[in-house]
């Protein structure tokens, strides 16, 4: 398989903090890649990174052959790099149809962006019936879709998800994690950061554990969902 | 004239003064909308803009509005590059020194601007003549007219740009949540540039405005309505728009009726006054509203 995203030897820092501490990491085209570990080992940072959020101090991120580190969050997006940030950052202020519209900001094809609505309203069909509702409204289980969805506007080839599960009911996660699926199954390969390792290791074909800024275990989801280290520090025995 | 007939009258002066606070300070809440600065030179934005009308007008001799255009397409540039060259390089300094980079620019402008046109305040031509009509009870004036007429036009186009046009949705979302506006692949640092430059333009016509009004300019005609287009967009709900525009017409009513009925001694004392009062009983402003986040 093709790598789509890859990470070599990368460096980031907070001011003095060293987050993350020379990390590699592939993530090939087709999959659903996640990243585990506990809170504050570096995985949000690490999606910040890839999204450009956050600049590597050193080491080089690679898309599709193209060198995307030290890119400005908002050229990022035109690689066909999208993420679904922590806490779903919607905005509270504007129409559920506006926060998708945002999503198709980068984008000219009217035809396609009409495509995608459609698309984003068969995996949420929620939000269709609410598009004219002032996002702050939303359940915090509507916000997440509509986080994604947003996302899924901008046609992403990579899709970075960053702990869609947070604050959400158990049987919302479930469908989250469906909904997660069928986008793969789509055509989207995701790039997905949880610290509810069980789901996430259910639906990923492959994994990283992230601990204090480094990976200290990858394999396939089924590998590392039988290890005994995993099964002890995340998968609670 | 009978009370009825002064109070209405005054309530027609306060509109056409409120107007240009309105103008004001919606460019400030635009602004602190989007970077949550305090831009005191923006009164001294809108005394640029009145020169630039007051050149076009004098010295090239053009009619009002090609003069109003052009003011307000120059110094929408300028604020541009006061953005790009005083704040943007303090974006991630903290907020109190962008806060004095402002009064610096402020003083600045002002100064320098004294250097070129002299201290002495210019007069305008009165380029329309002074006839008054009157509509039942009300008396209006051209000046009046036409400060009602731009003010109007002015803001139905902002409020075009901002609700539905791709930079007025930029806008907003930069100004809700900068980091995820750009994630929406929204450069940010474009649209901050943008706003500044709306803004300025919206000041401009401001200053052009009571140049015609009151016939008279000087290089530090905008340290007053600057604080008072301030007063405004915070009695309004700082960074709300319709805030800002009602803020400015208020506060016009309110200095009108206090020089008409009690003394013009008191009408700034009137203004912080009603500041104090709105910071006291209702900080988030007459249109503000505590945001709740849900999680």
């Amino acid at each position: 398989m093709a790598i789509m995203l890859k990470m070599d030897d990368v460096n980031v820092f907070y001011g003095a903090i060293h987050a993350i501490k020379g990390i590699n990491l592939e993530v090939d085209q087709g999959e659903i890649v996640t990243l585990i570990g506990a809170n504050g080992a570096g995985k949000s940072t690490t999606l910040r990174t890839i999204s450009g959020l956050l600049k590597p101090k050193t080491g080089t991120i690679t898309f599709e052959d193209k060198i995307i580190s030290g890119q400005p969050a908002h050229k990022i997006v035109e690689f066909g790099i999208s993420q679904v940030p922590e806490g779903r950052r919607i905005f509270a202020n504007m129409t559920v149809m506006e926060n998708l519209e945002l999503g198709a900001y980068v984008r000219t094809d009217k035809n396609g962006i009409k495509e995608d609505l459609k698309r984003v309203f068969k995996h949420f069909p929620r939000l269709a019936e609410r598009k004219k509702q002032e996002a702050g409204t939303l359940s915090g289980g509507e916000q997440q879709m509509l986080a994604m969805g947003r996302a899924l506007m901008s046609s992403p080839r990579l899709l970075l998800l960053d702990e869609p599960s947070m604050g959400l009911a158990p049987l919302l996660i479930k469908e989250i994690f469906e909904i997660i699926k069928d986008i793969n199954k789509a055509g989207t390969t995701i790039l997905l950061v949880e610290q509810n390792a069980n789901m996430a290791l259910s639906i990923a074909n492959r994994a990283y554990v992230l601990e204090t800024g480094k990976i200290t275990l990858s394999g396939s989801a089924k590998e590392l969902s039988n290890s005994e280290d995993v099964r002890k520090a995340y998968l609670g025995g | 004239m009978g009370i009825m007939d002064q109070f209405l009258q005054q309530l027609i002066n306060g509109i056409s003064l409120g107007s240009i606070y309105a103008l004001i300070a919606l460019g400030y809440t635009m602004v602190y909308g989007i970077i949550k600065l305090i831009n005191f030179a923006h009164g001294d934005i809108y005394m640029v803009g009145a020169y630039i009308g007051f050149f076009c007008i004098t010295v090239m001799n053009w009619p009002v509005l090609p003069a109003l255009l052009v003011s307000m397409l120059l110094t929408g540039i300028l604020g541009m590059l006061i953005e790009r060259f005083a704040y943007r390089p303090l974006r991630s300094a903290p907020r109190i020194s962008v806060l004095i980079t402002a009064i610096g620019v402020s003083f600045f402008l002002e100064y320098t601007m004294m250097y070129f046109v002299t201290p002495q305040p210019r007069t305008f031509p009165s380029i329309l003549d002074d006839a008054a009509y009157h509509i039942g009870p009300f008396v209006i004036n051209n000046q009046q007219i036409m400060i009602f007429a731009i003010t109007i036009i002015l803001m139905a186009i902002l409020t075009y740009i901002v609700q539905y046009t791709k930079v007025g949705k930029a806008m907003r979302a930069v100004s809700f949540d900068n980091e995820t506006a750009q994630l929406m692949g929204i450069n940010s640092n474009r649209i901050i540039s943008v706003t500044f430059g709306i803004g300025s333009a919206l000041a401009a016509a401001a200053g052009v405005l009571v140049g015609i009004y009151y016939n008279s300019i000087d290089p530090l005609m905008g340290i007053m309505p600057g604080l008072k287009a301030f007063v405004a967009a915070v009695l309004g709900g700082i960074g709300i728009l319709p805030g800002a525009a009602a803020g400015g017409i208020i506060l016009g009513i309110i200095e009108a009726l206090v020089s008409g009925f009690i003394s013009s001694t008191f009408r700034d004392a009137a203004a912080f006054a009603i500041l104090i009062l709105v910071l006291l009983f209702k900080p988030t402003g007459l249109l503000g509203k505590n945001t709740n986040e849900k999680v």
